[in-house]
């Protein structure tokens, strides 16, 4: 049963060893999971890592402990399961045991027990409801057979009331601050400070006679540049790439932070105002940009091919006839570390301009850990 | 061994009270994690009231070094002390100062060390204290002295997520997320501090605030603390439970940020 459990956390994703376990075992020797609620609560203490773990965790306690309804008599077997292996562990575990046997007792005796009592109960078949679905969970009601009142933990795991807190759906502006957050270079070119081994170090040459040294402290040097499709593909995607630029932009860190706008790809001019359609011309903004910038384009990449590899002369005047794939190209030339976040779902991304954008620019999904690669990316020395 | 069971003046729910027991029996940190006025720092206190030990907190600040909180080596007062030759410097102790973790390692008996925000300071602070931690002991280079817990403190760690806390660190800790309280729960909240609310005021002070923090867009949805500061500005202002039902009165307290202010006065006409 909690072997069954543990592989269910797994194939969850849940970061699940050898250290966690121990530590449950610990909480059961301790008295201190004495039920299903406690298991519940204590476990997901020990077992997840942040908020964003929450939800993960209710679908496998509920996909293990679960099932579509919960008789009272199965619910007291479980129970006297849970009183069983703290007995077996006040009884057999000896405390000079390495956490290598102790561990490999363990995984013996929960294997004897997984088979007394796996065979035909319901709990732990799942009644045909796949653990990986996604579904439906939520709504299908959960009866706890003759108890009224109180949430049991099982119809908390249910509820899945965390599952906006799980990192690889998009999520909001606090959760891309944080990711942004990381993107950081520093030199020491901020305001002085006291350099005390210095000052220790000349004041010994001067025979005792104090003479303070004082330095630069460390400032982020990172200069990020933000680029947003703002055609008419890209609203349903509006309110995610609005926290993106929120968060960029409240990242106070940045040597510098400019945005700009464009639609479907960069021509010959972008705007820096939407609503006043105010714009600059593209070569002028590449003039202003050096290695040292970060850039990161928002967008899903998709248009007709000609939009991007015909010269269509969309420029800023009508001499410049540059296919859009070109000013792309010269973009990544003057600041190689740049970026493409793409509110699509990867596996939309089979479509030959998105491809071909993709083979200018590393593209990431816009979503948390989308970000953070790519975060990951442009922090890579160029 | 220790068993906390809540206390006078803070409403844990059962789960948290689990947790809390959790982390002191298998003697690791808790680390605490929710949205700002959800208890956090207070839980810390109320574990300290709960089971009759001493508090000692280090708040973290962005310039916070971890080496801060075990101790810290005046060397300047030193240096100066020496120039001017007016104090005895032969004896380095005097200008060794412990910090609140090195505090509760010295200390003769079990403490609650609050590590407050743990997320404000730098990315790496937290791996800075990972074997400080895991082992209840810290070397002092300067006395060749090793620090080593008596009584291994009860270790509660907050963090508003401003940073991302490094996998190392969050493997060893006890982890519970708090989730903002739900109106049932607020009303035990607000029970707890003014006991003698007429029911009626009470429900329609909580319906405004639970509508208020609907709205969409604020930049800072008010929380418990401004919650409670609301009540008592309404009950020393003399407080009528009818003109709670279409407006805020002292919408200043609850709303901190002017363009909150601003939306909710827009939405409200």
């Amino acid at each position: 049963m909690f072997l069954r459990f543990l592989f269910m956390l797994r194939a969850e994703g849940l970061p699940v060893g050898t250290h966690v376990w121990l530590a449950l075992m610990e909480a059961l020797r301790a008295g201190l999971i004495t039920d299903l609620d406690s298991l519940y609560a204590i476990g997901r203490a020990v077992v997840c890592r942040t908020e964003a773990d929450y939800d993960a965790w209710d679908l496998a306690f509920s996909a293990t402990f679960g099932g579509a309804a919960i008789k009272p008599e199965v619910k007291a077997k479980l129970e006297q399961w849970l009183q069983d292996a703290l007995q077996a562990m006040g009884e057999r575990v000896d405390p000079a045991f390495s956490d290598e046997e102790l561990w490999k007792e363990l995984l013996k005796r929960l294997e004897e027990q997984k088979e007394r009592h796996d065979g035909g109960n319901r709990w732990v078949g799942t009644g045909g409801t796949s653990p990986f679905g996604n579904s439906g969970r939520a709504s299908r009601g959960i009866r706890v057979g003759g108890q009224s009142g109180g949430r049991s933990a099982i119809a908390v795991a249910d509820a899945r009331q965390w599952e906006s807190y799980r990192t690889d759906q998009a999520l909001d502006a606090r959760d891309y601050r944080v990711a942004l957050k990381a993107l950081r270079r520093m030199h020491r070119e901020g305001r002085y400070e006291l350099d005390l081994d210095g000052t220790i170090d000349r004041t010994a040459r001067n025979a005792g006679d104090i003479e303070i040294l004082e330095r630069r402290e460390r400032e982020n040097q990172v200069r990020v540049v933000l680029l947003m499709d703002a055609g008419g593909s890209m609203a349903p995607h509006a309110r995610r790439v609005e926290e993106l630029f929120t968060a960029a932009e409240e990242t106070k860190t940045f040597r510098s932070f400019e945005s700009y706008f464009f639609h479907n790809c960069v021509y010959g001019s972008v705007w820096t105002e939407l609503e006043t359609n105010e714009r600059i011309a593209t070569g002028d903004l590449l003039a202003k940009l050096t290695p040292r910038h970060r850039l990161v384009f928002v967008g899903d990449a998709s248009m007709a091919p000609y939009e991007l590899f015909a010269a269509v002369g969309w420029g800023w005047s009508d001499q410049d006839r540059v296919p859009g794939i070109d000013w792309l190209k010269r973009f990544k030339q003057v600041s190689p570390a740049s970026v493409w976040l793409n509110p699509d779902p990867k596996q939309w991304w089979d479509h030959p301009t998105v491809s071909a954008i993709g083979q200018i620019f590393p593209m990431y999904e816009l979503t948390v850990d989308g970000l953070r690669e790519a975060v990951g990316k442009l922090r890579a020395p160029t | 061994m220790l068993r906390f069971e809540g206390s006078s003046r803070y409403v844990a729910d059962p789960s948290l009270v689990q947790v809390v027991n959790a982390a002191i029996a298998l003697r690791r940190p808790l680390l605490l994690k929710g949205e700002p006025g959800t208890g956090k720092t207070l839980l810390a206190s109320s574990i300290a009231e709960g089971l009759g030990l001493p508090l000692l907190t280090w708040h973290v600040k962005s310039t916070t070094k971890a080496t801060e909180g075990l101790y810290t080596y005046d060397v300047v007062q030193r240096l100066n002390d020496s120039r001017f030759g007016d104090r005895d410097t032969s004896d380095i102790r005097r200008y060794i100062r412990m910090g609140p973790l090195g505090q509760a390692f010295a200390a003769d008996a079990p403490v609650v060390v609050l590590i407050d925000e743990v997320d404000k300071a730098d990315l790496e602070f937290p791996n800075d204290l990972l074997r400080e931690l895991d082992e209840m002991a810290f070397h002092i280079p300067e006395l060749d002295e090793t620090v080593r817990a008596r009584h291994r403190p009860i270790t509660i760690i907050t963090s508003n997520a401003e940073k991302e806390l490094p996998d190392a660190f969050l493997r060893r800790c006890v982890f519970h997320y708090i989730a903002f309280p739900d109106p049932a729960q607020m009303e035990r909240i607000v029970r707890v501090h003014f006991p003698d609310l007429a029911a009626d005021v009470v429900k329609a002070a909580l319906d405004r605030f639970f509508a208020l923090r609907k709205v969409k867009g604020l930049k800072k949805p008010p929380s418990t603390s401004e919650l409670l500061d609301w009540l008592s500005v309404l009950i020393h202002m003399g407080l009528d439970p009818s003109s709670l039902d279409q407006q805020h009165p002292f919408l200043g307290v609850l709303l901190k940020n002017e363009r909150d202010v601003e939306a909710v006065r827009r939405g409200a006409r």
